[in-house]
């Protein structure tokens, strides 16, 4: 749905008088959204990922590569067709960049007066907007006189205004309160279902990731350092997105132990397999870390233990382990 | 000289007055708005940006503005003769107003406009509006309360000038003050038409603030003890208005 193929963009900062020093924002981003999934863009501040979110509308020209979104080459297009493009393209932002003028239902209808829609099928279609999102009564209130959560309810609305098959997330939940970014965060779970929306969202909360994402890449110093679905990074060996998502802490290991990382999902939670462990190779087992947690309504794990005894003398347990379809990294 | 003698003559130049503020006022927006509107477009990182065209024009007006009315008056003499037939009374007066606030207001615009939140030029780009929807639907309407404070700015001023235009045969008020009041030494005629130009400036601010405030939904209430934007030229201007016969400090600054 979107793709984004050797993305770079780079900005001239003036430095001394004469001289200009290059900043690469991006890096060459190959980034792969597939239809209807929720993909989120992590990654610390100054990492590239609003460059990159705002190269998939051409809010910002990238300085070279490609960004097609559903099937359009959206660099090749010209202005006039970049503009119809981006009606299909709804967009939200960190700080809801809501009209204060206008009251919410106006600001909702905003999209549509650009398209040329007459005022009733306006006032229609923003009042079925708003029930989607659920401010129906407050559509003849002004922006000032709602709560954050609310402002950015009327942002969503108004991205959906012009139907679209793509809705960007700039931050849309960093300046809420945690209670609302996951009524939020629901929300766009929800619309994902309903109608079938592919949403990109970049934030810098790993929750966010976790709560609704299907997909996730990691983002550093303007590159991609990695990215694929929740299932497919945790069982990646190594994943730092794992790793992150599911933090273990900092276990201190255990002198003369062979420390592991074993994570589980699917039918693999049902099983009792430390307990079969223990009993099958008399071994005792010290849980040094764990977390549960549900995703995409698949129960997955993480859990970190010691064995006595140094790696080789553990060669056999830790076969064992893995199959019974786990995924084990030897950590120490 | 009594009320009799004086109410007659009074009506008469505030009617002026008011023609040549209320048609110069008008040629101002016309020339000022789009002028101001082009400044802020064109300025670094505006959605126009063009170094070249903001320098022309951003000079244009700063010449305008640093010329003292009163020079300004005298310089474009063929031109209001030109446009009006005539330098004298108060439709001449109104060229040289019109063309002294045209640069000031401009500047007032550009400040109002690239004072909008760079979001919500993004937010009407990204649902696939061009520069001109942009304009129509963010820029104006959002700076329209800071537009229509720096539009009473320009009255006020425009008050002060009439009255100095009316110093060199402009009509108005600023005639009705130099003729009575300093030829004839018609002290008290001069204070009371001190007194009636303290009034109009006055109204103009109240008009022009409960307006602004109206039309402002940024904050939750409108309620008046709220009131935050108390524009500081309630008290310079009436200075100026009060003392015709000495140029007043137009050109100078004037914070929102």
């Amino acid at each position: 749905m979107i793709t984004t193929s050797d993305l770079r963009k780079v900005y001239r900062a003036q430095g001394r008088p004469g001289s200009t020093t290059e900043i690469a924002a991006l890096d060459g981003v190959d980034l792969h959204v597939r239809q209807g999934e929720v993909y989120g863009v992590v990654g610390t501040s100054g990492a590239g990922k609003s460059t990159l979110i705002r190269c998939v509308n051409l809010l910002e020209r990238p300085t070279s590569g490609s960004v097609s979104v559903d099937g359009r080459e959206l660099t090749a297009l010209s202005p006039a067709e970049l503009r119809a493009t981006r009606r299909s393209i709804g967009m939200v932002f960190q700080h809801f960049n809501l009209l204060a003028r206008r009251t919410v239902a106006e600001n909702v209808e905003l999209p549509l007066e650009l398209t040329g829609l007459s005022r009733r099928e306006r006032v229609a279609k923003a009042r079925e907007l708003l029930e989607l999102v659920g401010l129906a009564d407050k559509a003849k209130a002004y922006p000032a006189q709602l709560s954050g959560g609310q402002k950015q309810r009327v942002g969503i609305a108004r991205a959906l205004a012009g139907d679209p098959k793509v809705l960007l997330s700039d931050e849309a939940t960093s300046a809420l309160d945690p209670e609302t970014t996951r009524s939020i965060l629901q929300l766009l779970r929800d619309l994902n279902h309903q109608l079938g929306l592919t949403v990109l969202l970049i934030t810098h909360e790993m929750d966010v990731i976790k709560s609704v994402c299907d997909s996730a890449a990691l983002m550093r110093a303007g590159r991609v350092v990695e990215s694929g679905t929740l299932h497919e990074l945790l069982e990646r060996p190594g994943s730092e997105l794992a790793r992150e998502l599911f933090p273990l802490g900092e276990g201190e290991p255990l002198q003369g132990s062979t420390l592991l990382d074993i994570t589980f999902q699917g039918e693999a939670t049902a099983q009792p397999f430390i307990s079969q462990l223990a009993r099958t190779y008399n071994v005792d087992v010290s849980i040094i870390g764990a977390a549960v947690e549900t995703l995409g309504g698949r129960q997955v794990g993480r859990m970190r233990v010691s064995l006595p005894g140094s790696f080789d003398e553990n060669v056999v347990p830790i076969g064992y382990l893995r199959e019974q379809g786990l995924q084990v990294e030897v950590a120490a | 000289m009594g009320w009799n003698d004086m109410q007659p003559l009074l009506v008469q130049a505030t009617q002026e007055t008011v023609w040549m503020v209320g048609l110069a006022t008008l040629a101002t927006v016309l020339v000022g708005l789009p002028l101001g509107l082009l400044l802020a477009l064109t300025r670094r990182g505006g959605l126009l940006q063009n170094a070249g065209v903001n320098k022309l024009f951003g000079t244009v007006v700063n010449v305008g503005r640093s010329l003292p009315f009163v020079i300004l008056i005298v310089a474009i003499i063929p031109f209001t003769r030109w446009v009006t037939g005539t330098t004298l009374g108060w439709q001449a007066a109104t060229v040289p107003l019109a063309v002294g606030a045209i640069p000031f207001f401009a500047r007032l615009v550009e400040t109002a406009v690239a004072d909008v939140d760079g979001g919500l030029v993004e937010a009407v780009q990204a649902m696939g509006g061009g520069t001109w929807a942009v304009v129509r639907k963010a820029l104006l309407p959002e700076a329209l309360p800071a537009l229509v404070s720096a539009l009473t700015t320009t009255v006020i001023a425009l008050v002060g000038y009439s009255a100095m235009a009316g110093t060199v045969g402009g009509g108005g008020l600023g005639t009705l003050a130099i003729n009575y009041g300093y030829m004839r030494f018609e002290t008290t005629f001069m204070w009371v038409i001190a007194a009636e130009l303290v009034v109009l400036v006055t109204l103009v601010q109240l008009v022009g603030e409960g307006l602004a405030r109206g039309l402002d939904h940024k904050r939750p209430t409108t309620h008046r003890t709220f009131r935050r934007r108390v524009t500081p030229q309630i008290s310079a201007a009436p200075k100026a208005a009060e003392t015709p016969a000495r140029e007043p400090e137009l050109t100078g600054s004037v914070q929102r």
